[in-house]
């Protein structure tokens, strides 16, 4: 499979960013990390818009590489229309791809018009659309959704889900909110005080449980499943995956969704409980267990070929005895669907 | 009958000063609004001087500096054979030092509004920084150099001080409407002093009304 690299050296006040890694160069590789840790001045060292060691020279016009920023930094003089051609124009050999991005996005009945007036989900979706038309190497994207409100937010995810699906270009996607992660990212990257501290694919950074970036509220695994049957009568539907088969609540239509299930919301049983209200509750067998907090443990668990992540009191692990390769029942409270 | 002269030449000083500023001033403003070098408060100091200065204290050095046996004037001289002062080209260079404030500081105020990230999105479209300079920096500062354009082509034509040391007083040269006047009122002619007065008084209006309402529409837009 062929990778992107990504070496990148630079020194700014006191903030030293000391990255040396290679991604695949298909798909979205979530950048994930606190502020500070330097994801957007990463970003900024791709485009060349930082100067760093170790980096490219080609100036920032002759890299194609695509930039969203947060905002959505549409040119205000032009309309929409112009400024989505804008990159296009400015490479030479960008097919034209205006019609068919503006049906992926749904800028068509957009292009039209001024940039002003526009809402911040339909102004974000032009400044994507504009940079998939330069037809660029790789895409960076750098919190694009972190400006919009929870409504506008959730309009411009799904566009980021058909990207995903039907575009071909390799993204990094630069975001704080682990959900945003889980739902869009093939691969993670973990960075902390300028270093890459775990890189991976999704699946397997996310069953970490030694790293404290991956704790807290970020803790937590996700599932690839598929629909099974959905039950009218309770409105609930299950998923199949390797290891399981699990029931979520409302009708979900996908074939194929990718569950998170937070290291909160599982507890460990060693026996089945005949009589709880729990519907979920999974056979697993207890992988790995690291010290998180002062009263909390979190427990990597396997079932089949996939991994889940629970939060559990250190005294109850104590308590039960609780070992590595120990046969537990997980019971699962709460189960989003993240795609 | 109205002696027209000295107006039409003031109006040809004022454009043509004008029209050198702009391609002059332009990337001096957007250099003195992007650079962090420590020259640029410098630079920026001379810039704002001529506002400062009485034009009679420019009026000398440039007499100096532009005359047969200063640096610029004597380079002129043994290129062309002419002399600096006393001419229309060097009317033209003293009006260009003393509107350069009016001319660059309107467009430094625009390009330092402009976003930073709107460039580096332009960059990273695909368009070298000098492009991204024409497409979309200039675009975005069009009321800046409306001002700049306005404030250069007026403060030219109300020149006096300057013109008067380095011009002198030569019909269809160096005798701009500002110096008409002054010598109107030197030999008593009042009538012919009220004619160029007025209607300097209705252009200037004029000029500025029309700058406000052009303003005042981009504002709303």
């Amino acid at each position: 499979m062929s990778v992107v690299e990504l070496k990148h050296s630079l020194c700014k006040g006191d903030f030293n960013l000391d990255v040396d890694t290679r991604i695949p160069a298909t798909g979205v590789t979530g950048l994930f990390g606190e502020s500070g840790s330097g994801k957007t001045t990463l970003l900024r060292c791709i485009a060349g818009l930082e100067t760093s060691t170790g980096g490219a020279s080609l100036p920032v016009h002759r890299r194609r590489i695509g930039y969203v920023f947060q905002e959505p930094q549409l040119f205000a003089h032009l309309s929409v229309r112009k400024n989505i051609e804008f990159g296009m124009r400015r490479n030479p050999d960008a097919p034209d791809t205006l019609e068919k991005v503006s049906e992926l996005l749904e800028v068509n009945k957009l292009l039209g018009r001024s940039t002003v007036g526009l809402s911040g989900g339909e102004a974000q979706r032009i400044s994507i659309a504009r940079v998939l038309c330069q037809s660029p190497q790789l895409i960076l994207m750098d919190e694009p959704l972190s400006a919009l409100d929870e409504r506008r937010r959730n309009e411009v995810l799904p566009y980021l889900d058909r990207l995903h699906a039907e575009w071909s270009v390799p993204i990094i996607y630069v975001s704080h909110n682990i959900d945003e992660i889980c739902r869009l990212s093939d691969h993670l990257v973990v960075l902390d005080q300028g270093k890459v501290v775990a890189e991976g694919e999704l699946h397997e950074v996310l069953s970490r449980i030694d790293l404290p970036q991956l704790g807290g509220r970020n803790a937590g695994a996700v599932l690839d499943a598929t629909q099974a049957r959905y039950d009218s009568e309770f409105d609930l539907t299950l998923f199949e995956f390797s290891g399981g088969e699990i029931w979520v609540p409302g009708h979900h239509d996908a074939t194929s969704a990718r569950l998170r299930i937070s290291a909160s919301d599982i507890s460990l049983s060693r026996d089945r409980a005949e009589s709880s209200t729990i519907l979920n509750i999974l056979p697993v067998t207890i992988e790995a267990t690291a010290t998180e907090s002062g009263s909390t443990e979190l427990v990597r668990l396997s079932l089949g070929e996939n991994s889940l992540v629970a939060r559990i009191t250190r005294r109850s692990l104590q308590h039960l005895e609780l070992q590595v390769g120990d046969k537990v029942y997980a019971q699962i409270k709460s189960v989003t669907v993240r795609r | 009958m109205m002696d027209f002269g000295p107006l039409w030449l003031s109006l040809q000083l004022a454009f043509v000063t004008t029209v050198v500023l702009i391609i002059l001033g332009a990337p001096l403003a957007w250099w003195l609004s992007q650079s962090r070098s420590r020259l640029q408060p410098v630079v920026q100091a001379i810039v704002a001087m001529p506002i400062v200065l009485p034009p009679t204290v420019l009026g000398f050095y440039l007499l100096i500096v532009l005359g047969p046996n200063g640096a610029i004037g004597g380079w002129w001289v043994r290129l062309t054979g002419d002399a600096l002062t006393f001419s229309f080209t060097g009317l033209v260079i003293a009006s260009c030092i003393y509107s350069l404030p009016f001319a660059v500081q309107p467009m430094q105020n625009a390009f330092e509004s402009l976003s930073r990230k709107n460039l580096e999105a332009a960059w990273t479209l695909g368009a070298s920084k000098l492009d991204a300079f024409f497409s979309v920096a200039v675009p975005l500062s069009v009321r800046g150099f409306v001002s700049a354009i306005v404030l250069a082509f007026a403060h030219t034509l109300g020149e006096f001080g300057v013109v008067l040391m380095v011009g002198g007083n030569i019909p269809g040269e160096t005798r701009v409407v500002s110096i008409a006047i002054y010598d109107h009122v030197e030999t008593l002619d009042y009538a012919a002093a009220h004619q160029l007065s007025l209607t300097l008084i209705l252009f200037a209006f004029i000029t500025l009304f029309s700058m406000f309402i052009i303003n005042r529409r981009w504002q709303s837009r």
